[in-house]
């Protein structure tokens, strides 16, 4: 299998573990060689920006309130979570450090939360600054983080939880989509896993979570053949150890940066060995990286909708920020997806799902918003426009459907031909 | 919603996404539109409506057993009571958000199929909203029941339309697949750059599959704008997500478009907490919905060939849990309304003491209800569809 050469490695590097290059980066970073920008993509750590100020959230609805009062609060919540999606994707487009922006769109991804039923930009704020600070770290205190964290508690009905009563919904997904896979355990399992999550409760206006006693099921309970009186720390320990959690992990962060396809058991084995005992997320990126299949130029992804923008208003020099707010928001609507609103805690689907035909004219529309608030001075040809967006060669279709265009629009249209809404 | 005459014969040549395999010679549209402005959908052909109900509906708080005291202790706060509901003998009773359906009922136009799941149930909303998009219980399946119906329908133009921006699985074929159209309609832009989008669908040689999956929804966009987009003018009225995609479904069907099988969901049925009154202003923005469409599908010829089949991934479990919600569960209620629609029960209801680990056991198989929907709306062999299964709902429609 022939491999893609330094450069074009290079350049799905860049793709894959950040937003894609910003102007000049990729001349930069292959001039090195393959190897050495492997080593500088890795070595990123998260920029110090601190979190955005949206304000309290507004106190909540009695039932006597009005459908005024209603109204003014939706619109309140409405206006925090706008800011907190602009400020993320400000960070996306305009961060020099984008694996850990990258890391943290993927764990936004695999341990789906959606403000929609949170309801609160300010919990999603704090779990997107947890998943920032341990997504490159090791997955043992990630998950740990996550089962209590307060967002996305309230998401699965973890705070309904408690002794006596158990509610399945947190202990479930947990197994099946954060870190076993669907099969990998009973239905008796999910059950006893419920009464081990039971008691936690959260504090919306101090943004955090805590066990309450008297909520908790302190009873013997018996979770994948281990027994003992287990809690949520316990219950992460007994699954993390089970040799189908490496596996199901790696095959997660294969998926939405290498190929749809699973790796080949010899691959997953190294990809396993990469994270080791300690659960290195690092790691495993490394061993990622170090697979022939990385730089297989079969191993293409079609960008996920939020991927292709923020790469292409990095492109361009944009900030996400300057742009009309609605605009922006209904492109990617219309393109099936939204920062802190995954469709479900499964996450959004891949691949082909973004190639609907009405996805096809937001994603014309969202190019044209961008490319308008571009300076596209500089691309004055096809070949310029290719530059500009990390692309060394258009297909003769590409080219002659490009032909008839100039600024903006070659600029907009550029972005909308497969060479680019497919990572190379 | 208007949807204009001219709309139609425009309209009347779909081709959606993968009519175009993959390396496949472009299709003459020229050719195309001439037969299909020949050969509109005839007005006495079938039309199916599959509305996916997401999140898992409780199929016990939906056609409610409020006299059963098993179903009055398993959920003593959940619980309706007999003279809440709406009334369907059998010791049954509708949920009180589903006036509309119950009218329907009343009229003999909703037929309500009891237990309807599948063997070896599963509780995750993923595996088996997969399970019922594929028809496909035994084993994973790449295609959709509608995807597969599509294939076999050999080279007629693509006839399956999602009124939303995500394509769902079941109308995922090997060599078609359904399109989709917003409900605020495809406008394409006009000029240099209409012309050069046109160009960035035609397919390249050699390229990668993934890159010729895009160029291939562009042409497919193209093709469903210049049909299906003109008809579609957008109300602006302020009404609910299911009733605008049923608006839309409404005036392609009167606009005669040849489009044989449409898809719309409602989303948020996973009511793990404070079930009752999420679950009942779901239902009455569905009873809402779906019941001015069937009344307005009476008004036309072509309206009252369309059948409207309703089902989710699964019921709850029988015991509520402590949040005053219902965790996972198994078999459920489906619905099948239409002018065609013999009304009435189908399947038994089933019990509430014989259980499966707390779950209801299924009575009837879903892919009997797709089977009666492929034979007597589709007029296709079920068969070559389901993988064999041929077992229909006898007296539902034919």
């Amino acid at each position: 299998m022939p491999l893609l050469d330094d450069r074009a490695a290079t350049r799905r590097l860049l793709d894959r573990l950040g937003f894609g290059p910003r102007p000049g980066e990729l001349d930069a970073l292959a001039a090195g060689g393959f190897a050495a920008a492997c080593q500088q993509v890795l070595a990123q750590a998260p920029d110090a920006t601190p979190l955005p100020d949206v304000g309290a959230e507004p106190p909540a609805i009695t039932k006597k309130a009005s459908a005024a009062e209603r109204k003014q609060r939706q619109k309140t919540l409405r206006g925090q979570q706008v800011t907190a999606a602009q400020w993320w994707l400000d960070r996306m487009a305009g961060t020099a450090s984008a694996l850990p922006e990258r890391l943290t769109w993927f764990w936004h991804g695999h341990f789906a939360t959606s403000v929609q039923k949170v309801r609160s930009a300010r919990l999603m704020l704090h779990q997107n600054q947890a998943l920032r600070g341990l997504g490159g770290g090791d997955f043992t205190a990630l998950a740990k983080t996550m089962i209590v964290d307060p967002a996305l508690l309230l998401w699965l009905d973890g705070q309904q939880n408690k002794v006596g009563a158990a509610n399945e919904n947190l202990a479930r997904e947990f197994m099946e989509l954060f870190t076993l896979g669907v099969d990998r355990y009973s239905e008796n399992d999910v059950r006893e896993a419920a009464r081990a999550l039971t008691g936690w409760t959260v504090n919306r206006d101090a943004m955090t979570s805590s066990l309450a006693p008297k909520r908790h099921d302190n009873g013997s309970k018996t979770v994948l053949g281990i027994t003992g009186n287990l809690d949520a720390d316990g219950f992460v320990d007994i699954v993390l150890n089970r040799p189908d959690s490496p596996r199901f992990v790696a095959g997660r962060l294969w998926f939405r940066l290498v190929s749809a396809t699973p790796p080949a058991a010899d691959v997953l084995d190294r990809l396993v060995a990469g994270y080791g005992p300690q659960r290195s997320i690092g790691g495993l990126l490394r061993a990622v990286l170090a697979e022939p299949a990385f730089r297989d130029p079969a191993t293409t992804l079609v960008k996920q909708p939020v991927e292709w923008a923020a790469g292409l208003m990095r492109a361009l020099g944009v900030q996400p920020s300057k742009l009309p707010v609605t605009q922006l928001e209904a492109g990617l609507r219309g393109m099936g997806q939204v920062p802190f609103e995954p469709p479900s805690v499964g996450g959004w689907p891949a691949a082909q799902s973004w190639l609907t035909t009405s996805a096809g004219l937001a994603r014309l529309h969202l190019a044209q918003l961008i490319a308008e608030h571009a300076d596209v001075s500089h691309i004055t040809s096809t070949a310029a426009a290719g530059s500009a967006l990390g692309v060394d060669t258009w297909s003769q279709r590409t080219a002659t459907a490009l032909a008839g265009l100039r600024g903006a629009q070659l600029a907009a249209m550029a972005a909308c031909a497969p060479e680019y809404v497919v990572s190379q | 919603m208007k949807i204009s005459r001219r709309g139609f014969i425009v309209a009347s040549g779909v081709v959606g996404a993968g009519a175009l395999a993959v390396g496949a010679t472009q299709v003459n549209w020229t050719d195309l539109m001439t037969a299909a402005a020949q050969d509109p959908l005839r007005p006495d052909t079938g039309v199916l409506v599959v509305c996916t109900l997401y999140g898992g509906n409780d199929g016990l708080n939906t056609v409610v057993p409020a006299a059963d005291p098993a179903y009055q202790k398993a959920r003593p706060d959940l619980a309706y009571q007999p003279h809440e509901v709406l009334d369907l003998g059998d010791g049954l009773g509708l949920n009180p958000g589903l006036a509309g359906l119950k009218k329907l009922w009343d009229d003999k136009r909703l037929a309500i199929v009891r237990g309807v799941g599948y063997p070896k149930p599963d509780h995750s909303h993923f595996r088996s909203m997969a399970i019922w998009q594929t028809a496909s219980p035994d084993s994973p399946q790449p295609t959709g029941w509608l995807g597969r119906w599509l294939d076999v329908t050999g080279d007629d133009p693509l006839r399956a339309v999602s009124i939303e921006p995500v394509l769902p699985p079941l109308m995922a074929g090997q060599r078609a697949a359904g399109a989709t159209l917003p409900v605020t309609g495809l406008k394409l832009p006009t000029g240099a750059i209409g012309t050069s989008f046109s160009l960035m669908g035609q397919p390249e040689s050699g390229e990668s599959p993934d890159q010729a999956r895009v160029a291939r929804s562009i042409a497919d966009l193209h093709t469903t704008a210049t049909k299906l987009g003109p008809a579609v003018k957008p109300s602006g009225a302020n009404q609910g997500q299911l009733a605008a995609q049923l608006d839309v479904v409404a005036g392609l069907v009167e606009a005669g478009v040849p489009t044989r099988a449409y898809s719309v969901s409602l989303g948020g049925f996973d009511t793990h907490a404070d079930e009752k009154g999420t679950q009942q202003r779901l239902l009455t923005e569905l009873d809402q919905a779906l019941s001015a469409f069937a009344d307005r599908m009476r008004r036309t010829d072509r309206g009252r060939q369309v059948v409207t089949l309703v089902y989710s991934e699964f019921g709850r479990r029988v015991g509520a849990n402590a949040s005053d919600g219902t965790d996972h569960g198994t078999a459920g209620p489906v619905f099948v309304l239409g002018d065609p629609v013999h009304g009435g029960f189908y399947g038994e209801q089933p019990s509430l003491t014989d259980l499966d680990n707390g779950d209801l056991k299924e009575s009837t198989d879903f892919r009997d209800v797709y089977a009666t929907m492929l034979r007597d709306v589709l007029g296709e062999d079920p068969g070559k569809i389901l993988a064999g299964h041929d077992t229909v709902l006898t007296g539902l429609l034919a």
